[in-house]
């Protein structure tokens, strides 16, 4: 009877603190909101954790779940997600044609001054590359600015007693010096596709000019233009001086060769960087934009914005992501993501620490579009799969840059106006 | 009304039945026939990424096929797919049937060929893939290291670069991932055969040759005929091996497109294009499908006849 007794009293104890636990946890639910946010920057992992910590000292209210997906299969696994009506409340999203192909249909919210005062910390090329062309409006928050310029190794540079050149011949007689002394010039490859597409841009830019863009973009001139035609012949006599067999080079390896030190430049992305840095801690690197043809000429390199932050227009948090996607928005932020990721954030007024990443800033000042990925990318044959293929062509030797330059344009051709006269 | 006894063990029986066929049923159902009919749908309408817009009948098929721009970017990777089905034939199944034939005759160490000799299929296509790129790999690689190494300077190349070794490189990696399936298929076709026939040719006085060829090939053509039909299937669906050593693209400039990459690519995009058509790659994707069926029903039931029975 007694044990009776005490088993039902055990019993009421227990049902009271599991109903007690239960309205607890219930209403901490009630005031914490929870968002998720996407990302294919598995590497940058412990960079957001950080930052979500940051965000919630502002917003205790509101924890972010950090999720990553593997690049090569991030769009993919996004854009299922969105159509079947669910995926993240925030995320990250790429910019210009890729973020169309998310846009167009719907699945972002939209952002302005109004709900995001923040946008007014970025240029206007920044925001372009997150707005949607058929409306017109800004559909992420930008986070990098992308530069293609050429990256050296400073310390073959002193070895071999020579500096980063001015002009393209100053660049042809450096690149014979250091064959001379047995010393892989350029660690590039081009057996990977869009490397073309990189190589062209950190090598070219300056070359080609700012002036040749506007011509494209208002259709006084197309990719038969001479300047474009001199600048691929310039590509094709300097490729000599690319890593030994350049054609079956990946891209992995070329990365390889300038990591171990084996070669003295490496024509590719500011993004690589962090990433040769990482890998290869002693190495002393430098940046320098494309040589220019005549002394005269502006230096340039060639810029883009990598992608954004974006809302699910389906969210039923939204306030809560909005929240976060302003601060991602702030230049608190901003400074932390160059500073901590080597990478150069596109906010005005941020804080530069690495002197490098100061380097890379201040080349970006001077920049035409990263051509293909910011004009060309919105349609079939798309300008970069069509420069990848006809440079590869034609540093392979199996084509010359007349008909590489014919063939670009006449995939363009197919679908842009101002080339159809 | 009472249930008899053998009524009960009839209908055991029938729900035993049901019971071992109903999950593969439904699985096939949601994984298999599912995803085919409605990526056949699919094909009619036109998309915006994967947001299903106006149905356009068979514009998307008129594209794929005939259009300007996906057209001539599918013939030719349905070209490498023809070169890869005929190259693998020679050099897969062709090798297959000579190693069968060796192990059969069981030489010295024979139960380890037989063993190493499948190895490779068991590994995964990915490993192989990236194990082949580091082997091509023109400074570093083992191949070229090799030609150097027996003073064949002229002979190295960057395979994976050159536009005139790439896909062959590819059906190689191939070759070596696969060869021991058909090798097992055949021996265990030669193993089939009743040993009279064989003591009896060889009494009437054939030679190794004409064993091989008059005797032993035709009598092991039911593994031919499912090896082909496998390898058929197999050629017009190759993806792994050109995406792993090749990239989306068919590097270098579509030198090694294949009807796969070319789906992938129109359907969800790549880095460098962008656009993600799921009208078009669907469209690809049932023409792809529609094909192999035809072809290779036509050519299961026309290898079949020509079968001898024993």
């Amino acid at each position: 009877m007694k044990r009776e007794l005490k088993m039902k009293l055990t019993r009421r104890l227990l049902l009271g603190v599991a109903a007690g636990g239960y309205l607890l946890s219930a209403g901490a639910a009630m005031a914490k909101t929870e968002l998720t946010f996407w990302s294919w920057r598995q590497e940058d992992k412990a960079f957001y954790n950080d930052i979500i910590k940051k965000f919630q000292e502002k917003e205790p209210d509101i924890s972010v779940k950090f999720e990553t997906f593997a690049p090569e299969n991030y769009q993919t696994i996004l854009s299922t997600a969105l159509a079947a009506g669910r995926g993240p409340d925030v995320i990250q999203v790429r910019a210009y044609g890729n973020l169309e192909t998310i846009a167009a249909p719907g699945y972002l919210l939209a952002l302005d001054k109004q709900t995001v005062p923040e946008l007014a910390n970025f240029p206007d090329a920044a925001l372009a590359a997150e707005t949607l062309r058929a409306d017109g409006k800004v559909y992420a928050v930008p986070f990098a600015t992308q530069t293609m310029l050429v990256i050296y190794n400073n310390k073959i540079f002193k070895d071999a007693g020579v500096q980063p050149p001015q002009t393209w011949d100053e660049m042809m007689k450096l690149a014979q010096t250091l064959k001379s002394k047995n010393i892989t010039p350029f660690a590039n490859g081009t057996s990977t596709a869009w490397q073309n597409e990189t190589i062209v841009a950190a090598l070219l830019s300056s070359m080609l000019g700012k002036q040749f863009e506007e011509d494209i973009v208002s259709g006084k001139a197309n990719f038969t233009d001479p300047r474009f035609v001199n600048a691929l012949a310039k590509l094709k006599d300097i490729s000599q001086y690319f890593a030994p067999n350049f054609t079956g080079v990946d891209y992995a390896s070329s990365q390889q060769l300038f990591v171990a030190g084996r070669a003295a430049m490496f024509a590719g992305g500011s993004f690589e960087v962090a990433n040769f840095k990482k890998q290869n801690p002693t190495l002393e690197l430098g940046v320098f934009a494309s040589p220019v043809e005549k002394p005269s000429d502006e230096r340039l390199v060639a810029r883009y914005y990598d992608g954004g932050y974006a809302v699910n227009a389906k969210t039923d948090k939204k306030d809560a992501a909005i929240k976060f996607v302003r601060f991602l928005a702030t230049p608190e932020y901003g400074t932390l993501f160059t500073n901590e990721l080597k990478n150069l954030s596109p906010i005005k007024g941020i804080k530069i620490e690495d002197p490098l990443t100061q380097g890379i800033a201040k080349l970006a000042e001077g920049a035409m579009s990263y051509l293909m990925l910011v004009r060309f990318r919105y349609q079939e044959p798309s300008g970069s799969v069509l420069l990848q293929s006809n440079v590869q062509k034609m540093l392979a030797g199996q084509q010359t840059p007349e008909q590489a330059a014919a063939e670009i344009n006449k995939g363009i051709a197919t679908y842009y106006k101002p080339f159809q006269k | 009304m009472p249930v008899s006894p053998k009524q009960a063990r009839t209908l055991k029986h029938r729900s035993w039945v049901a019971f071992l066929i109903v999950p593969p049923v439904v699985f096939m159902s949601l994984f298999v026939v599912y995803p085919i009919l409605s990526a056949f749908a699919y094909a009619f309408y036109e998309w915006q990424g994967l947001a299903r817009g106006e149905f356009v009948g068979l514009e998307n098929f008129r594209e794929v096929l005939f259009g300007p721009t996906m057209a001539p970017v599918v013939w030719n990777a349905f070209l490498h797919n023809v070169y890869a089905l005929v190259a693998l034939m020679i050099i897969q199944n062709g090798g297959g049937f000579l190693l069968a034939w060796l192990l059969y005759k069981e030489p010295f160490g024979f139960r380890f060929h037989r063993l190493a000799v499948f190895v490779p299929v068991v590994l995964s296509t990915i490993i192989v893939g990236f194990l082949w790129k580091l082997f091509l790999n023109p400074n570093f690689g083992i191949v070229n290291q090799a030609l150097y190494a027996l003073g064949l300077d002229s002979w190295a190349k960057p395979w994976l670069g050159d536009s005139s070794t790439a896909l062959g490189a590819l059906i190689l990696a191939n070759a070596w991932h696969f060869i021991g399936f058909p090798t097992l298929v055949y021996l265990a076709g030669m193993q089939r055969i009743p040993s009279e026939i064989i003591e009896a040719a060889r009494l009437d006085g054939t030679n190794e040759w004409q064993l091989l060829t008059n005797v032993i090939w035709p009598l092991v053509a039911p593994s031919t005929t499912i090896l082909f039909t496998l390898l058929f299937i197999g050629a017009f669906n190759w993806f792994e091996i050109p995406y792993v050593m090749a990239g989306l693209d068919g590097s270098p400039f579509g030198s090694t497109d294949v009807l796969g990459l070319v789906f992938y690519r129109t359907a969800f995009g790549n880095q460098s294009a962008s656009i993600q058509n799921f009208g078009q790659g669907s469209a690809l994707a049932t023409v792809i499908f529609l094909f192999i069926v035809v072809f290779a029903s036509m050519l299961t039931l026309w290898l079949r006849r020509r079968e001898i029975q024993f």
